[in-house]
């Protein structure tokens, strides 16, 4: 790998690489791609394994389970029956490392880091220090969360959310102590991250594009990217606000979310305090996220159709406009996840209304996939298929967005498990897949290896089937009556018996999907551990591809280029051009005369 | 770094890649999405003030009575301090332009002269906040006493001449919850209904002192549920299922005594209730607590930015004392560092207008 970075890339002193600063305090924006990808994808299984264990607990209630024994051990599963707190800790830990580490520092980490220079021709990053301290502030970070499961009073229990009070009294459960704590230093040490992380995708894409990159001739990724860090600094220090009054109450005694509250038969002191203050803050941060997690997956996606149905993308405009159109509305619909706050009836048909406009931009998305596909010579390799999985979920969890969005129907379904599978199917399931798609498509890129493709279509079904066993019957359980992060139904007698029968074996066909699907896990990550090392060697344009990236060498250098940047000439969706000798065109390739540009 | 400002470029050669499109380096262009960013961490602690101050029912603090003192000269100034420590902070401002302006002359000594006196006028104002700080914490001579039935009184006057002790009784101020009814659907329909809740009301049977405890009990001797709603003119609705009610809540109720029967009450409250001098973290004598929790959360955060922008000053002050700047050719440190100065600066208008103005 070195040998020909040295001769070409400029601008920086050359330097011999040891193993310290080629694997781990790399600068290269590469490397710290791959770093952020493996850190994710173990944060990922650590996610997916709690959730199964909370998943047992709620399909066999109370029942010994030899599993929960052995992960959790006597202190949080005596005689393998999960403790009650220790399940609010699960789906607590579940969600934050999900959202925050698999999905927000995962994906956008992983394939911004990767993609922004390749793609738009530069170097490197802006500033590859800055990038590395991204990183390494994302591993403590993960190391923190991680840490906090392991704490004796167990990590924070107050759901992802982390509402006060439950939030800000150390005494509110025991995980409201010191796993709270290393809750909020670990998502201080995020937000640094993707603060630092984001600065640098914003800057490197606006300043250090190739000539003749012209913003209207940048791969979709690469606009979806830049809007998910923009979203990223605009709502994440509105986070830090919140956190920040978050541990003031917690440990300077003040009261701005708590008002008159008994804990334990005793009066705290605190008064005049709002929780729903709090609300409003976080969910200020928490609907961009959303669309944080969101829209690097669909960035990927439009990449991987278009390529895949050697057809150009269909509407580019359109999906750059929706993509700036979703971003906006984003910051102005936080209200929908409050509508049984006791906000008034009026303020709650704005963020209807808002909430409501979310759909034209996500619709001309879908509609601008299907119509990419439609006539194309698609070719189902695994990303292929991962990416038209991803828009059947985004159609069906965003069907049922409608409905959440609609506040005279959401307060009838409010934190039941129909919003459980809405946000699961839209959120969850569509970014996974992207985050998929994205690994099967530049696997080549990152490693040089191609993965195993028949191994990619066993992992692609398992986990569609999977996926959608699981967060579908959800749907009628929370119809059902089944409120989210309860432990044990059973001990409600309100359920009539009828929808808790229909409940409870629903609930078992969940768990039993979500076992299968986490199995089929092992296929990806067998294929993608074996083929780092033994995969077969990838050509340098393996799926013929028109972005700059493919351009590159396979084997990876510092500088990306040997010799001069390619100057780019055309935008990166020239497939199947009439005229043209190929079906592709690269974007490096000057355009003929006579020939139209797009 | 300024250049290419002045030539003429088009816009597709401007955004066509190869070109900072905003003329500006990446690092400026950090520095100005970090502060956009710090922009929003600020915006949401104004809000949440905002939020606590809207929804909180009472008076709040009102700024010119609560700063009004001056170092030495004791009070009765309001404002003016503050007033000083704002006209330093801005000047600091302008001496840090005229630091950035030296720079890109390339001179040296300029952009010595001008750092140094925007670090000199940083510590100033750290040093002032300091004080302002001190003077809320030790609050006033008398501060603020609460009596055991749960009003409060201010005193007037000094120790040994207390010139009066003003009682005040909260009203009820308590915010809606319950079923909404406007004045409007009350005149129509239910005059006859208010008017014999009033006289219910005036022959005794109206029990309870505060809204949160306030029964009815009617001629015919049935107890009607209350349901409150509170509007500006504290104006109090209660129903009972079937039959509706309005009544007028007593907004709060001040009592002032003067002279020797002042003094008497001031030293029995000081032995019987409690007093509470100055702000802390949990209560103050001002206001309500979030006044004084938002106060110091809010300028402390904004001092802690100031205090890291005079550091940063500091270090970026002794790099152009070394000449590092003037050997790379040009000063862009000293312009990212005075954008980072300028936004501190911005901020504390925004803080400044809603913790003393407004």
């Amino acid at each position: 790998m070195g040998a020909v970075a040295h001769e070409t890339h400029h601008g920086h002193d050359h330097h011999e690489e040891n193993f310290v600063s080629k694997y781990i305090f790399s600068q290269d924006h590469k490397m710290i791609g791959k770093q952020f990808l493996i850190t994710a994808i173990f944060m990922g299984l650590i996610a997916m394994m709690l959730s199964i264990f909370f998943r047992i607990q709620l399909a066999w209630p109370g029942e010994s389970s030899d599993i929960l024994n052995v992960f959790l051990g006597d202190r949080w599963a005596p005689n393998g029956v999960l403790n009650e707190s220790m399940y609010l800790g699960l789906v607590t830990i579940h969600g934050t490392i999900m959202v925050f580490f698999v999905l927000t520092g995962g994906l956008s980490g992983t394939f911004s880091n990767l993609l922004i220079p390749l793609q738009i021709g530069a170097r490197d990053m802006a500033s590859g220090f800055l990038n590395m301290l991204s990183f390494w502030l994302f591993a403590m970070s993960s190391l923190v969360m991680v840490s906090s499961l392991f704490v004796e009073s167990g990590p924070a229990m107050a759901g992802w959310t982390i509402y006060p009070p439950l939030s800000a009294l150390p005494q509110a459960v025991s995980g409201s102590g010191l796993g709270m704590t290393l809750w909020l230093i670990s998502m201080t040490l995020f937000i640094a991250s993707s603060l630092i992380g984001s600065l640098n995708y914003i800057v490197t894409i606006l300043n250090l594009r190739t000539k003749g990159m012209s913003m209207t001739r940048l791969p979709l990724t690469i606009w979806a990217f830049f809007v998910t860090a923009v979203l990223g600094v605009l709502s994440f220090p509105v986070l830090l606000s919140a956190s920040l009054l978050l541990l003031m109450d917690r440990s300077m005694g003040t009261s701005f979310y708590l008002s008159e509250i008994i804990v334990g038969g005793e009066m705290l002191d605190n008064v005049g305090g709002s929780p729903i203050l709090y609300q409003h803050l976080f969910w200020f941060l928490g609907h961009p996220e959303v669309y944080i997690v969101l829209l690097p997956a669909l960035g990927l996606s439009s990449e991987i159709i278009a390529t895949n149905s050697r057809k150009p993308i269909f509407g580019y405009r359109a999906m750059i406009g929706s993509i700036l159109a979703i971003g906006f509305l984003s910051f102005i619909v936080w209200g929908h996840h409050m509508f049984v706050t006791g906000m008034s009836p009026f303020l709650g048909s704005v963020f209807v209304f808002t909430t409501l406009l979310i759909a034209i931009p996500s619709a001309v998305k879908v509609f601008n996939y299907l119509t990419t596909l439609w006539k194309g010579t698609i070719v189902f390799t695994p990303a292929m298929l991962f990416a038209i999985g991803l828009v059947s979920t985004f159609i069906t969890g965003g069907v049922t967005g409608i409905i959440l969005a609609d506040s005279a129907l959401d307060i009838a379904v409010h934190d039941t498990y129909f919003v459980v599978a809405h946000f699961h199917i839209v959120m969850g399931m569509s970014a996974i897949f992207g985050m998929f798609a994205g690994i099967y498509h530049w696997f080549p890129k990152m490693y040089g290896r191609m993965m195993n493709m028949r191994l990619g279509y066993v992992h692609f079904w398992i986990t569609i089937v999977g996926a959608y066993g699981v967060f579908f019957p959800m749907h009628f359980v929370g119809l059902a009556g089944a409120p989210r992060r309860y432990y044990d139904y059973s001990v409600y007698e309100s359920f009539n018996m009828d929808s808790y029968n229909m409940m409870m074996d629903l609930n078992v066909i969940i768990t039993v999907f979500a076992i299968i699907a986490a199995f089929g896990q092992i296929a990806f990550l067998f294929n993608f551990f074996y083929s780092i090392f033994r995969g077969q060697k990838a050509p340098m344009n393996p799926w013929n591809s028109n972005t700059l990236e493919w351009t590159t060498p396979v084997e990876h250098i510092h500088g990306n280029w040997p010799g001069e940047i390619p100057e780019v000439h055309r935008w990166p969706y020239d497939y199947s051009k009439p005229g043209a000798e190929e079906d592709f065109i690269p974007q490096t390739v000057p355009v003929k005369e006579g020939e139209e540009e797009h | 770094m300024a250049g290419h400002a002045s030539k003429q470029i088009d816009g597709k050669t401007l955004w066509g890649g190869k070109i900072s499109p905003f003329s500006a380096s990446y690092g400026k262009l950090m520095m100005w999405f970090f502060l956009v960013s710090d922009a929003l961490t600020f915006g949401g602690l104004l809000v949440a003030y905002g939020y606590a101050r809207y929804s909180y029912q009472g008076m709040w603090p009102i700024g010119e009575e609560t700063f009004e003192a001056l170092p030495l000269l004791g009070n009765g100034y309001p404002l003016a301090y503050v007033a000083l420590m704002t006209f330093i902070l801005i000047i600091s401002s302008v001496t840090m332009v005229l630091a950035v302006e030296a720079g890109h002359r390339m001179d040296k000594k300029g952009v010595v002269k001008w750092m140094l006196w925007t670090i000199i006028g940083g510590f100033f104002f750290l040093g002032s906040q300091a004080w302002e700080w001190g003077h809320f914490i030790h609050g006033t001579e008398f501060g603020k006493v609460k009596l055991s039935d749960g009003s409060s009184a201010i005193v007037k006057g000094e120790f040994g001449h207390i010139e009066s002790f003003e009682v005040i009784t909260p009203g009820a101020h308590s915010p809606a919850q319950g079923e909404l009814i406007t004045n409007e659907n009350i005149h129509k329909s239910e005059k006859d209904l208010m008017h014999a809740f009033q006289h219910a009301a005036v022959t005794g049977n109206l029990s309870g002192t505060s809204a949160t405890d306030l029964i009815i009990t009617l001629h015919d001797g049935t107890v009607a549920k209350v349901n409150r709603k509170a509007d500006e003119n504290l104006e109090l609705l209660i129903k009972e299922a079937g039959t509706k009610y309005a009544v007028s809540l007593p907004s709060d109720v001040s009592t002032r005594v003067a002279g020797d029967e002042a003094e008497a009450l001031y030293y029995e409250a000081l032995t019987q209730g409690k007093v509470i001098y100055g702000a802390n973290l949990s209560e103050n004598e001002y206001g309500p607590s979030q006044y004084g929790q938002f106060f110091f959360f809010i300028t402390g955060f904004h001092g802690f930015h100031v205090f890291s922008g005079v550091i940063i000053n500091i270090i970026i002050f002794f790099g152009v004392l070394k000449g590092i700047y003037h050997a790379r050719g040009h000063y862009e440190m000293v312009e990212k560092t005075g954008l980072y100065w300028h936004f501190v600066d911005l901020v504390w208008v925004f803080v400044f207008t809603f913790f003393y103005l407004i």
